[in-house]
């Protein structure tokens, strides 16, 4: 049986192997967007905190020999991508929308001017856990080589639904999101508050991002991110708020964008960019499903632009 | 200019504007003097800024500077490349502007302008034989029309299902550049195209051609002509007016009876119209046919370049310029100093960023309310 030759049962077992390994940075980005947004504000620009992430992951991993402390600079370069955010739109007047492509595009620019020394260099990649040691198929064993970020990301939005129903923080989170007049009224500060959700939301996005560079695709370049940052934002959308749905949506995403590099794996390269191109048709189409312009969107912040 | 803003104080700034009617005119002209002020106070501070980073970097500011200025409009050499790259700015700066009448944010432009280069030049192919000018007008309607129903997809999302138009228009984006990859690897490729996978050209004599005694092409005017356009489109008709009104206030516009749905689709229409043009041109002046040399980056700028001139069609055409020409400096930055080509997209992000801060400054500048009183 060893290494035998499994024939086209391995498109969905590579579509399976792949939506876990694409799914986690949309995983990452759109829990932190749910968090950010949550306390009322759009962030758009996680697709800049993304790049940062990856290519600071990178920098630090390739420097330190430590894929972990890439990770945790990756973090912290997006804590400080999403206090920029923060702060900005906490000046009156300012629109939070129009800050997050300025500071998509200024993220993307300043990862691309610092990272292009990474470029060549190889870093120390992120490990990975074998599930598939039982079995006597690559294919398998390569499907079921799964990420400990993605065990993680998994915890998280569980541990996440719990924090926002069941806790004092995730309670005046909800409140400065649905009414920032009540949340005054009871005596929080709105703005500290979402200051802190914008600057958690860029630490998750950040992370996403070192995902990208330190695992898979795992390098760093100037294609690395191509709209799984803005693709997240619009998931959590749909998953009308909802860690769980924003899990289960991630991991569709995953199978979605898995499914060109698998059916080129067995030969089909007929449509490649259009299959690449499948989250984002997937994004559109779902969006047009689920939005209406009659109501407001169910579990939709009160206080966020996007939605009004 | 960071000083007077810094000079903003509240009890000054509480006083209240246009004591009286004489003062109209005064506030008038504060306001005049305040939308050209803040944003120019702005872009210095965001020289400065860069300066810093610069210097963090090993190189000095004044030679940024030097540089930046020289390699923009130093020259007659780079003063042609700076107007060069200016022309698809203005053009897909137009697809930001017109939707932001209505209050809708897109940014799709890059989307539009690619898909519109890739009609035009089907267009073009398809037309082969005819007398360059039927080609070339050809091309312009195809890629105008394929362009324009692109953001009007966007436009038309949001306004019948309720579907973000930022989000959308950039997911469009994306889903443009995989039908160029797609068409012009398959379907539509010219198979002496080797290395990068093109379409087959629209041939040496329907290029549009240069301004007489430049190199800079034709694309310039038509991006200025498109502003005028829509300048008296949004100012001076009633369209333009019920687009304003309809983007001041949805739920008045709805109850005098305008009808937003069709605003919203033409205004949509017409500014991914322009971008589809800036892609027209694209092919029809430079690159000859249609490959990823479509995705350049110009309607990422073009929303940098809409912000800046506060949407106003008129002062696209400036702005554009002087964004042109800190996209034509790059090269002279990496030559001359040895900094990355990205350097001027970190400007280009620092300035917006500066720019979009700077909304707090209007109506707050001490130095115009003291004249008043």
């Amino acid at each position: 049986m060893a290494g035998g030759s499994i024939g086209l049962w391995g498109v969905p077992l590579a579509v399976f192997g792949g939506a876990v390994r694409v799914s986690t940075p949309f995983l990452f980005v759109s829990l932190g967007e749910c968090i950010t947004e949550k306390s009322g504000r759009i962030n758009l620009g996680l697709e800049g905190t993304l790049v940062m992430g990856a290519m600071s992951g990178y920098a630090v991993s390739y420097y330190t020999g430590s894929p972990w402390l890439g990770v945790l600079a990756a973090g912290i370069v997006g804590v400080f991508m999403g206090l920029l955010h923060a702060l900005i739109c906490s000046l009156p007047k300012v629109n939070d929308i129009a800050v997050g492509i300025a500071l998509m595009l200024f993220g993307i620019g300043l990862a691309f001017y610092l990272g292009k020394p990474f470029i060549q260099p190889q870093a120390p990649f992120l490990p990975s856990i074998n599930f598939g040691w039982w079995s006597s198929y690559p294919q398998v064993q390569a499907a079921l080589k799964i990420n400990v970020l993605f065990l993680v990301g998994i915890a998280l939005a569980p541990i996440l639904v719990w924090v926002f129903r069941a806790t004092r923080w995730g309670l005046i989170l909800r409140t400065v999101g649905e009414s920032a007049e009540a949340a005054r009224a009871l005596g929080f500060q709105v703005i500290p508050v979402r200051i802190i959700a914008t600057c958690v939301g860029g630490f998750l996005a950040g992370i996403a991002g070192s995902f990208l560079s330190l695992y898979y695709p795992g390098s760093w370049n100037e294609r690395l991110s191509s709209g799984q940052g803005i693709t997240a934002v619009a998931l959590v959308i749909f998953a009308r708020w909802n860690p769980m749905l924003c899990l289960y949506a991630s991991l569709l995403f995953g199978g979605a964008g898995a499914l060109g590099p698998s059916l080129q794996s067995v030969g089909v390269t007929e449509g490649y960019y259009l299959f690449n191109a499948m989250p984002y048709i997937l994004t559109l189409v779902i969006m047009i499903l689920t939005c209406s312009p009659k109501r407001m969107l169910s579990g939709a912040p009160g206080e966020l632009s996007i939605t009004r | 200019m960071a000083a007077p803003a810094e000079q903003a104080s509240p009890p000054v700034a509480a006083a209240p504007i246009g004591t009286g009617v004489a003062a109209k005119g005064s506030v008038r002209f504060g306001a005049a003097a305040e939308a050209i002020l803040v944003p120019i106070g702005a872009l210095a501070v965001s020289l400065l800024l860069f300066g810093l980073f610069t210097a963090f970097a090993g190189v000095s500011p004044l030679d940024v500077y030097y540089n930046l200025a020289n390699g923009a409009f130093g020259s007659w050499f780079s003063i042609q490349n700076t107007l060069t790259r200016a022309s698809p700015l203005i053009l897909t700066a137009l697809c930001t502007a017109l939707p932001a009448q209505l209050g809708l944010m897109i940014i799709g432009g890059e989307g539009a302008l690619v898909i519109g280069g890739l009609f035009a030049t089907m267009a073009g192919v398809g037309l082969a034989g005819a007398p360059p000018i039927v080609v070339q007008v050809g091309m312009a309607v195809v890629g105008m029309i394929a362009g324009g129903l692109w953001i009007a997809l966007a436009g038309g999302l949001r306004h019948y299902r309720g579907v973000n138009e930022t989000i959308s228009s950039l997911l469009l984006v994306y889903i443009a550049i995989a039908i160029l990859n797609h068409v012009v690897e398959g379907p539509f490729r010219d198979p002496k195209s080797l290395n990068k996978p093109s379409s087959p050209s629209i041939g040496d004599a329907n290029l549009i051609g240069t301004i007489p005694g430049t190199e800079i092409h034709w694309g310039l005017v038509l991006g200025i002509i498109a502003c005028i356009l829509a300048y008296i489109l949004i100012n001076h008709t009633v369209f333009g007016f019920s687009a304003r009104v309809a983007g001041g206030n949805v739920r008045a516009a709805r109850m005098v009876g305008l009808p937003v749905g069709k605003l919203i689709l033409i205004t949509c229409f017409l500014g991914g119209a322009a971008a589809g043009l800036a892609g027209m041109i694209e092919v029809a002046a430079v690159q000859e046919r249609a490959n990823a040399s479509l995705i350049a980056g110009y309607g990422y700028t073009g929303i940098l370049v809409s912000f800046l001139a506060r949407h106003n069609p008129l002062a696209i055409v400036p702005v554009a310029i002087l964004l042109g020409g800190i996209g034509a400096s790059g090269g002279m930055l990496q030559r001359h100093l040895g900094l990355p080509d990205a350097a001027t997209v970190v400007l280009q992000g620092i300035l917006f960023i500066v720019i979009l801060a700077s909304e707090v400054m209007y109506g707050r500048i001490a130095l115009f309310k003291k004249k008043e009183a």
